[in-house]
């Protein structure tokens, strides 16, 4: 198999001197870290007083976890390190669980993010004659921006196209023969099952690759996706917090993603003691980004749930690789790709008087889209017994949960009383989609 | 004028028989009723012959139980009465939100349940009085 590197030498750079590109980087950061109000009091409680108290990797554990929580607290610019005037980016979280979490990028953190993105880009064998056709959303995002700069970096036509209206995607996907996609596996599938609708077939279409990503998927998923349309189908890894996407992406041998460990340092801990486990182990996966100085952040706690492999690949790459995501630590729910917590969905519909007290949220899977059910009981005492206030009704708790998790939602009315009761800790959320 | 009670029941196996349950216990007598079917709940409409205690019963029981004033007219089982008494409703620009009917076994005398809106709140009673129709009250449906 071809295998084409971006930065030859930093992808396949010997353990030893990755390791010392790492503890120079860190240093680097923490110097960063130490021009924040939030990392000037917790690192020198942390006894850790100036970055000459890195010394080694190993003191990579002095540095306290850091949580999504911080970010929140930090807002605005509790976590920046840099003026205002040198930062050329600004990306953000919806917000829509309170405070939003921003990241901020210099001039020369973009530079830095577009090149890990043009080598995962190059590592899944594309080169500047494909065609590229990004249909993430574009915006505060990171998802669609991230791959737009990264695929532009490697010289590939960008068709910047954004999410949604299948069929508009199909004709573009003809007219200019697009043969790579950045999408979610949820929506690939579910335009595979519209491809008749539009007098399409396989054999209109030129695609070779898909970048998947934003949500959780199986193994089964990719492998359906690639025999329905004749095509590789990567994982890919990211998040805002460490840039977005790019911080693991497969690579033509696709046995799992290489996590880039010039730009960023992985730790797999216990996630109940924080403790850092060996190689192979399941645990929560806590990232320190290497390659930002405009918002140092350290040991993060992503609460995604994987292992590491240390063994070689045969693509020469010494960057160790991240298993496919096995779960989360909370309770974020990704719904067509969209983060959706509980607790928006039950902040919306108590505020709603027809609404009674217990709730039930549903996910399961309607042809390959995910669908999202909120059974809610009906207040006796605001029934009318009007059939067109329970119809309305449904409508507005649908439009206010739109508001806040941007998504439709199926509303299902139940009589008061009848949805289950739980002693203790509720079971809200009830999940009947393929366990990955 | 006669009054319904409205029902919220999940729809699911034995949920009618849970609020006629109710009804027994508390012997009640129940002269119509109509099911309004919206996918995983319908709305049970009854008319029944001691409706504020049958609501007070099935609200005590937790359901979510409703009443409210329908029109209970009654004329003689021929044809072409329903369009006389919708032409009547018209002439007021009443609409019919939804009716069921039976006809008494006693006199054969055709009862329709009519679930209304009167936005110009005319005198219905005297509106379809004008057309050879009666309206009956709770006592009314009594007797029958």
């Amino acid at each position: 198999m071809d295998v084409n590197y971006w930065n030859p030498d930093v992808e396949t750079l010997e353990r030893g001197q990755l390791e010392a590109l790492q503890l120079q980087r860190l240093r680097h950061i923490v110097a960063q870290a130490f021009k924040t109000p939030f990392y000037q009091k917790r690192l020198t409680r942390a006894g850790i007083n100036s970055p000459d108290d890195i010394q080694t990797l190993d003191d990579l554990k002095k540095i306290p976890f850091a949580v999504k929580d911080d970010l929140r607290q930090s807002f605005p610019k509790g976590l920046m390190a840099v003026e205002m005037d040198e930062v050329v980016r600004i990306h953000s979280s919806s917000g829509t669980t309170g405070i939003p979490t921003v990241i901020y990028y210099t001039a020369e953190d973009m530079e830095n993010w577009t090149n890990i993105l043009a080598r995962s880009i190059v590592a899944t064998g594309c080169t500047s004659k494909d065609v590229f056709q990004n249909m993430m959303s574009y915006g505060l995002f990171t998802g669609g921006l991230g791959l737009h700069y990264g695929t532009e970096r490697v010289g590939m036509t960008v068709i910047p196209i954004g999410g949604g209206n299948t069929r508009r995607q199909i004709q573009v996907m003809k007219d200019f023969k697009t043969t790579v996609l950045h999408i979610t596996p949820s929506y690939l599938l579910h335009i595979h099952s519209k491809l008749a609708e539009y007098d399409t077939t396989i054999d209109d279409l030129h695609l070779k690759k898909a970048f998947l990503g934003a949500e959780p998927y199986s193994e089964n998923t990719r492998k359906k996706i690639e025999e329905l349309y004749n095509i590789d189908a990567y994982n890919s890894y990211g998040l805002s917090e460490m840039n977005g996407p790019g911080v693991a992406f497969e690579c033509v041998y696709k046995e799992d993603m290489h996590v880039w460990e010039d730009a960023y340092i992985l730790e797999i801990v216990d996630p109940e003691t924080g403790d850092v486990l060996p190689d192979g182990e399941k645990g929560e996966v806590v990232l320190t980004n290497l390659i930002r100085s405009a918002l140092p952040l350290m040991r993060y706690r992503t609460r995604d749930l994987a292992y590491v492999h240390a063994e070689p690949c045969k693509c020469g790459r010494t960057h160790r690789r991240l298993s496919r995501i096995q779960g989360r630590t909370d309770d974020m729910l990704i719904v067509n790709g969209v983060n959706v917590f509980p607790s928006q969905i039950e902040e919306v519909i108590m505020a709603v008087p027809e609404v009674g007290t217990n709730y039930q949220i549903h996910l399961s899977k309607a042809g390959s889209l995910d669908k999202l059910t909120i059974q809610v009981e009906i207040y006796s005492k605001m029934f009318t017994g009007d059939i067109n206030q329970l119809d309305a009704l449904k409508r507005k708790i649908n439009d206010k949960l739109k508001a806040s998790i941007t998504i439709n939602s199926h509303i299902e009315l139940h009589e008061p009383g009848s949805l289950p009761v739980f002693e203790g800790k509720a079971k809200r959320v009830v999940d009947n989609r393929e366990q990955l | 004028m006669a009054k319904q009670l409205t029902i919220f029941l999940e729809n699911r196996p034995g949920r009618i028989q849970s609020i006629s349950k109710v009804l027994v216990e508390n012997n009640m007598n129940v002269w119509a009723f109509t099911i309004q079917d919206r996918g995983e709940f319908g709305l049970v409409k009854l008319v029944v012959d001691k409706p504020q205690q049958a609501q007070l019963a099935l609200v005590d029981q937790g359901y979510a139980c409703a009443i409210k004033e329908i029109l209970a007219v009654t004329a003689t089982d021929e044809p072409g009465n329903l369009a006389k008494l919708t032409a009547a409703l018209l002439e007021k620009n009443v609409n019919i939100k939804d009716a069921y009917g039976f006809v008494a076994p006693s006199d054969r005398k055709g009862i329709c349940f009519l679930e209304f809106e009167n936005p110009d709140k005319v005198d219905l009673e005297q509106a379809i009085a004008a057309h050879g129709f009666t309206i009956l009250d709770d006592e009314q449906l009594y007797e029958l």
